[in-house]
């Protein structure tokens, strides 16, 4: 590990990447998220990197298929309303298996919504957010040094599996500064013999795509995309467990949901409460285990959610509906506070 | 305090490398005027962040007799790089001392130049370079030397000082701060302007060693 130094969430994501040996940047402005691109800018012609500002989130996205399907460690990063763009050709991408990585800075929505933090893209980033099935791996930092260890991580993962990656942030982490011990610059070297690096005249060319004509043939793809999902689920669930062993109550949430929620259960513990909390690292694969464990002793759950509700649908899944499960949110660009959720815990207490 | 200056130009502008720490430096100089008794005004006319502003110590500001003027749509919803009539008011009369948070980069620096015409005809004005060498892209003097000429040449005023305002953030060690001393004198060599601050927060107090300190009380929120 190198020295620490003091860096804006967005930006960590943009060195880790660089370090991650990414060399290939394509994107959009759009704030909050905007730090990426103006670090990705001053730093990328310095290394002979490519950072290329599109003229529209949708060739950005299209940019980056192309160079995925060269085998090249490729990213691109927006907020919001810019991802809802990118989404066919994330479909694409998936389609192609193709490794890459798309980073959300997220703000509040629907629409234009705002520029404040949300997490009210999780229902896009988890169950596929374009058309056909697929899905992407989805990490959530809850830090600065996460930002810059989630992105080095994504492009592994996405390399590994031949799936795209999508680092699922807010406009809080992306803005907020804190210090970052940064990874070491590391050089990979991934096997791709699927890449389209030119045949040499030495073997049959590779075709990138995602036309599938033949019904039979495209439910083949299909199926074998879904054995690599059910690998992805199997090895790569990540989270954090925090005071759940002998919890009565668990919060679940992630990324800065998670950061407030862990001071509420600090207090709600001080004032005698046995209140625990489960930070999801990846969203996809959800740590659907970790809460079927839980519910067999814990009495209640609540999910803190930037939104309106939707990582509540799948911890309620994850414990089959054999425990109650409260919602705590706040919803376009506000944070819940760490007393509405301490409120949200005694709540539960009294009920249960 | 432990500040040698103890006559303080009119006008003092914060700018630097965005992240640097210019919003906190502002708000906390502000306050130091105030308590020296001087009737003072903030203005935050940051137009490139619209996250964490001047504008979250409004309220703390204002009980302390600290006027604060911020675009109109900062911390709302709304990313409108507006400018406040108010500034002109701030920077013309000429009764009352204005503390100036300018954004990021020389494109923060941009929006100094409808100002700055009044501020060099004046010519009663301090224009702080704030550098902190924990920032990754300037880690060095020479680094922090581009930062100050890509300022100067998107605005016509020029820098008089240079603050150190070198940290970590919450973690910060008074060695911390006191490495990047060499660092700060490099840059005020290659700069010709003087170290006229090193900042630190006011929970190291008396722990760091360096000439004129300045000590940051208020601090922004972190979750």
């Amino acid at each position: 590990m190198s020295e620490k130094v003091l860096m804006k969430g967005n930006e960590a994501i943009a060195e880790a990447a660089i370090r991650a040996g990414c060399r290939h940047y394509f994107g959009y402005p759009i704030t909050p998220q905007t730090e990426l691109a103006a670090y990705m800018s001053k730093r990328m012609p310095k290394i002979g990197g490519v950072f290329l500002q599109a003229e529209s989130e949708i060739s950005a996205i299209n940019m980056v298929y192309g160079v995925a399907g060269s085998g090249k460690r490729v990213m691109t990063s927006s907020s919001s309303p810019g991802v809802s763009l990118k989404q066919e050709g994330i479909s694409y991408i998936a389609g192609s298996d193709l490794p890459a990585l798309i980073v959300n800075v997220q703000r509040g929505g629907p629409g234009l919504g705002g520029i404040q933090p949300s997490q009210s893209d999780y229902f896009q980033a988890t169950k596929g957010g374009g058309h056909g099935d697929y899905h992407l791996i989805v990490l959530t930092p809850a830090s600065v040094q996460e930002m810059a260890d989630l992105t080095s991580l994504a492009f592994d993962l996405a390399d590994k599996y031949r799936v795209p990656a999508m680092l699922l942030a807010d406009g809080t982490t992306g803005q907020m500064m804190e210090p970052v011990e940064l990874p070491e610059e590391k050089t990979v070297s991934v096997d791709k013999p699927w890449a389209v690096t030119g045949t040499g005249m030495k073997r049959k060319h590779n075709i990138i795509n995602s036309l599938y004509l033949q019904p039979d043939e495209l439910e083949k793809m299909n199926f074998e995309r879904f054995e690599r999902y059910k690998l992805i689920e199997e090895n790569e669930v990540r989270y954090e467990s925090y005071l759940t062993e002998d919890a009565d109550i668990v919060v679940v949430a992630f990324g800065i949901a998670a950061r407030v929620s862990k001071n509420a259960v600090n207090e709600a513990r001080r004032q005698g409460i046995k209140a625990g909390l489960v930070r999801p690292i990846t969203v996809w694969p959800f740590p659907k285990k970790a809460l079927a464990d839980l519910s067999k002793t814990a009495k209640g759950f609540i999910s803190v959610e930037l939104s309106m509700g939707q990582m509540i649908d799948d911890v309620r899944l994850a414990i089959n509906c054999s425990r109650p499960v409260a919602l705590c949110n706040r919803a376009g660009g506000m944070i819940p506070s760490p007393d509405e959720v301490l409120d949200s815990i005694k709540k539960m207490q009294e009920g249960i | 305090m432990n500040c040698k200056t103890t006559i303080f130009p009119r006008v003092t502008l914060f700018c630097g490398h965005y992240g640097s720490g210019k919003t906190n430096l502002a708000v906390n100089y502000a306050l130091f005027l105030r308590e020296k008794g001087l009737r003072v005004s903030l203005a935050d006319i940051d137009i490139v962040n619209p996250y964490f502003r001047s504008k979250d110590s409004e309220k703390e500001l204002k009980e302390k007799g600290v006027g604060v003027v911020s675009l109109p749509f900062a911390n709302s919803s709304v990313d409108l790089p507006s400018l406040p009539s108010e500034v002109y008011g701030l920077v013309q009369r000429r009764d009352i001392y204005a503390v100036l948070d300018i954004g990021g980069d020389e494109r923060g620096a941009l929006a100094l130049g409808r100002f700055a015409p009044y501020i060099k005809e004046e010519n009663n004005y301090d224009m702080f370079f704030v550098v902190n060498f924990y920032r990754p892209l300037t880690p060095d003097a020479k680094s922090a030397l581009e930062v100050m000429g890509e300022i100067e040449a998107a605005c016509p005023l020029r820098f008089t000082g240079i603050i150190n305002n070198s940290n970590l953030g919450e973690i910060t060690s008074p060695e911390d701060i006191e490495k990047t001393a060499g660092k700060a004198e490099e840059l005020s060599r290659l700069s010709r302007l003087p170290v006229r601050y090193t900042s630190v927060n006011e929970t190291l107090k008396n722990t760091v060693s360096a000439e004129n300190l300045f000590y940051l009380k208020l601090q922004k929120k972190v979750f």
